[in-house]
């Protein structure tokens, strides 16, 4: 096994950790290699707190943090941003909303200032509610017509039955154009709150310097009223196939998915099946998968597998795309490929190369301030410890073949699957 | 940024730059080669493209398998891409295993093996990656438009090629065009990262100084198309609800001073951009002339601009993404009157100072990374030279308020642009 290359890498020694009295968390990390900063945070006021029929209202709200606030008219608040070069978007996931901003580092006050504006005090102004709905309803209409995107909502739709985890975050057109101002005045009200919120910078700036803007712009954020969202049960991993496909004319190519559950970020099972899917679906040109049906076969351009994993699930997908004829084809091949998988150990081969390869790409995930903060974050989030990545090389190169086998074997099965698809061809509903 | 940049040249012709980071213990190789879609005929349309595919199929040194693993097991990453003038490979992996992307890329440079099975299955996959292309009403426009904007030069062909192409080529069309393009007089190759200059050279110098040269390749007469000849309206339809605008004007080469002015003039209409492939950030565009006349006074959902650096003039593009019930004319309408105004003189020069401000913005964005760095000596090489991006930032704080009237006024010329528009098919009709 190669050494890990360690330069660059934080942990509880360049990491300086920041608590504020109202339950926001600040973590930096100074890199003056360059003369920028990325910034990203997340709080309550995900998806699944929805309200039934208004599937997207989260993602609405979000969208509309920086359109215009109660000091800043939209065109003040983008005037600031892009007369400085930087750029600050905030949105809506699964688990959390989001902020993320980039800025030279003589403007990193300017982010901070304009997060917590956005956060605390956005205007919902009526005009930009209605301008943004316009924009999301496209937006939405541009996505209905997307064979990728209809194949990734028809799967969550059936992985995640009457879970919020299937429902679609941006909503579909009929939610949005029912939410009102007053529904997302609500929301923001009723959700968003600086606990438990984190903050991640990293780039050109001390530790110092982090800690007075946090405390300028975010310790008098107080509301001990928002609501946190509850844990809602999964619905049961799948005991047999299930098969959609959504017809969507003049299209040339079919998008194809498959999926199953995955562990959870924290489970003992999360490094085995991670490293396992590396060599399913990732390693090289794609893997086992990537050369069976792409390489061997020529069937579609693109065949891989992905692994996603959270605090209380995660989904494991298996993706191409292929020409409507080889559709079946395709689908044949990638569940031997499964079931090959599930039924015999990787080769020693295999899971050497595997894990030189995730240990060798840790100096490049952490190469820019984006990859810094990403990877500072997630270990804050999922409570990994912060010496995480300082332990990585360590952690992967334990792993065995019969833990990949064993902890596989758990979530994967030829037989209980999802499967999607949409593009040209009969429907399947 | 390129101020440390190295130049060496070896005797067959093979230059090379290079560039020291020791921030990360990372380097980042790149092969550039300069053939892309410019340097193809009618009816091998693709083969550029196709070339790059068959460049991962293998070598007698690095047979399929092995090349495969080769980068990835040390945790590298690899890709390539194929573009208008130019055909790259790169790898970033960690500065220790530098020699593994050397010793592959100087292989394949000449003993790829472009097997008759291969080549056939890699027909497929690029059919496919065309279909796939297809599903995009952006595409389709895309290719209408461009087609439309030039009478002969390559440039109107996309990248992909002509589908009818894709299923005649042979494995000797693929072949012969590797071997006329794939020669070191004709590449370029950029690294930067953890390296010491002098040691490098001596390795790279032992790798690729034996290639032989093999004569410049053959030059296909290629006239570059200065304006557009007409001006016209074209409509492509297809599935979906969403209607998309794209206006197309002639825009300047890479090495004409005029470029770096077109530069300021997209970022004052559709806000900044930056020309690099690779990622390092983005600005947003909410204070732009055209997203106010038409994203704030609701008539398009989205607008953007596209600028390339090419070898010979190429688009201007303006972008406008349109619900069905607008009236696409207003919409043409209004980016023309906003052009006018600026054709008459309405630009200030703190407007000017806030679009350079925007662009070293996003020079220091794309800085980060080792992989940026490394792509930017070899992507400048292959329209100018790698001084080009050296001088990046001073063009633009050369450019005053006469420059950009004067462009504006040559380019942006309602007489000689292409207006495609993506109408969806009447519901009744499908």
């Amino acid at each position: 096994m190669d050494s890990q290359n360690t330069k660059n890498i934080p942990g509880p020694d360049t990491i300086s950790t920041y608590t504020l009295k109202n339950g926001v968390t600040v973590l930096n990390f100074s890199n003056f290699n360059s003369h920028s900063i990325y910034m990203i945070g997340i709080l309550n006021g995900s998806g699944v707190l929805d309200p039934s029929g208004k599937t997207g209202l989260a993602h609405f709200t979000a969208n509309l943090l920086s359109r215009g606030t109660k000091n800043l008219s939209f065109s003040d608040f983008h005037s600031q941003l892009e007369n400085a070069g930087a750029n600050l978007v905030f949105s809506c996931g699964t688990q959390h909303a989001w902020f993320r901003g980039k800025a030279l580092a003589e403007d990193v006050e300017l982010l901070f200032r304009l997060t917590s504006d956005g956060l605390q005090n956005p205007s919902f102004n009526q005009e930009y509610v209605e301008r943004l709905r316009t924009q999301l309803i496209a937006g939405l209409t541009i996505r209905d017509q997307d064979t990728s995107e209809v194949a990734s909502l028809l799967l969550n739709q059936h992985l995640f039955p009457n879970h919020p985890y299937g429902q679609p975050i941006d909503g579909h057109i009929e939610t949005i154009q029912s939410i009102t101002r007053s529904d997302i005045a609500q929301f923001h009200e009723q959700f968003y709150s600086p606990e438990n919120m984190i903050i991640v910078v990293a780039g050109a700036v001390d530790g110092e310097e982090i800690r007075d803007l946090s405390d300028k712009y975010f310790s008098t954020w107080k509301k001990d009223t928002a609501v946190l969202p509850k844990s809602q049960l999964i619905p049961p991993a799948l005991t047999n196939i299930v098969r959609k496909h959504k017809f969507l004319e003049g299209k040339s190519q079919v998008d194809l998915l498959m999926g199953c559950f995955s562990p959870t970020r924290t489970s003992p099972d999360y490094l085995p099946v991670f490293i396992g899917n590396n060599i399913l679906g990732q390693f090289g040109l794609m893997g086992r998968i990537g050369k069976v049906v792409r390489s061997k076969s020529g069937l579609a351009y693109y065949a891989s597998s992905n692994v996603s994993s959270w605090s209380d699930v995660g989904t494991w997908n298996f993706s191409a795309g292929v020409n409507p004829e080889n559709m079946e084809k395709a689908v044949d091949l990638i569940r031997k490929e499964i079931k090959k998988f599930v039924e015999s150990n990787v080769t020693d081969q295999e899971l050497n190369n595997s894990k030189s390869h995730l240990i060798g790409r840790i100096p490049m995930a952490l190469e820019s301030n984006a990859g810094l903060a990403n990877s500072i974050l997630t270990m804050q989030r999922f409570e990994l410890g912060l010496d995480y990545y300082q332990k990585y090389a360590v952690q992967i190169d334990s792993i065995t073949a019969n833990q990949i086998l064993s902890a596989s074997q758990k979530y994967l099965h030829p037989d209980h699957l999802v499967i999607t698809s949409a593009g040209p061809g009969e429907e399947i509903i | 940024m390129n101020s440390l940049v190295k130049k060496h040249v070896l005797e067959n012709g093979l230059t090379i730059l290079t560039k020291e980071i020791h921030h990360a213990s990372l380097i980042s190789h790149w092969v550039w080669y300069r053939v892309g879609s410019r340097n193809e005929v009618a009816g091998k349309t693709g083969v550029s493209h196709w070339v790059e595919h068959m460049q991962f199929k293998g070598t007698q040194k690095y047979p399929i398998n092995v090349l495969d693993a080769a980068i990835s097991k040390v945790g590298g990453f690899w890709n390539a891409m194929t573009y208008l003038d130019w055909t790259t490979y790169y790898e970033t992996l960690p500065a220790d295993k530098a020699s593994i992307a050397i010793d592959l890329e100087a292989d394949r440079m000449v003993n790829s093996v472009f097997d008759q099975k291969e080549t056939e299955l890699e027909r497929t996959v690029i059919i496919s990656e065309r279909e796939g292309n297809e599903n995009e009403p952006m595409f389709r426009l895309s290719e209408a438009t461009r087609s439309a904007a030039f009478d002969q030069h390559p440039y109107r062909q996309q990248v992909i090629g002509e589908m009818q192409d894709l299923r005649s080529i042979s494995r000797d069309d693929l072949y012969n065009h590797y071997q006329q393009h794939y020669t070191p007089e004709n590449a370029v190759l950029a690294i930067a990262g953890d390296f010491n200059t002098e040691d490098l050279i001596k390795e790279l110098t032992q790798k690729y100084a034996d290639i032989p040269v093999r004569g410049k390749p053959p030059h296909n007469k290629i006239t570059p198309e200065i304006t557009i000849s007409k001006s016209d309206q074209i409509t492509v339809e297809g599935p979906g609800d969403t209607v998309y605008v794209q206006i197309s004007y002639r825009a300047p080469k890479a090495t004409d001073d005029d470029f770096f002015v077109l530069m300021v003039l997209d970022s004052l209409l559709t806000g900044p951009a930056s020309l690099s492939m690779f990622g390092g950030g983005s600005i947003s565009n909410k204070t732009s002339r055209l997203y106010k006349k038409l994203v704030e006074n609701n008539l398009s959902v989205n607008i953007s601009g596209g600028l390339q650096a090419t070898i010979d003039p190429f688009l201007y593009d303006i972008l406008a993404i349109i619900s069905p019930e607008k009236d696409v004319q207003l919409i043409i309408k209004t980016i023309t009157e906003e052009i006018d105004r600026i054709q008459n003189n309405s630009v200030s020069q703190v407007e000017i100072n806030r679009a350079i401000k925007q662009a070293k913005a996003l020079f220091a964005y794309g800085s980060e990374s080792i992989t940026n760095q490394a792509f930017w000596m070899g992507y400048s090489s292959m329209f100018a030279d790698h001084t080009w991006f050296d001088t990046y930032i001073d063009n633009l704080e050369k450019i005053t308020k006469g420059r950009i009237l004067s462009a504006a006024q040559k380019y942006l010329d309602p007489n000689h642009r292409i207006i495609g528009i993506y109408r969806p098919l009447q519901k009744e009709n499908k």
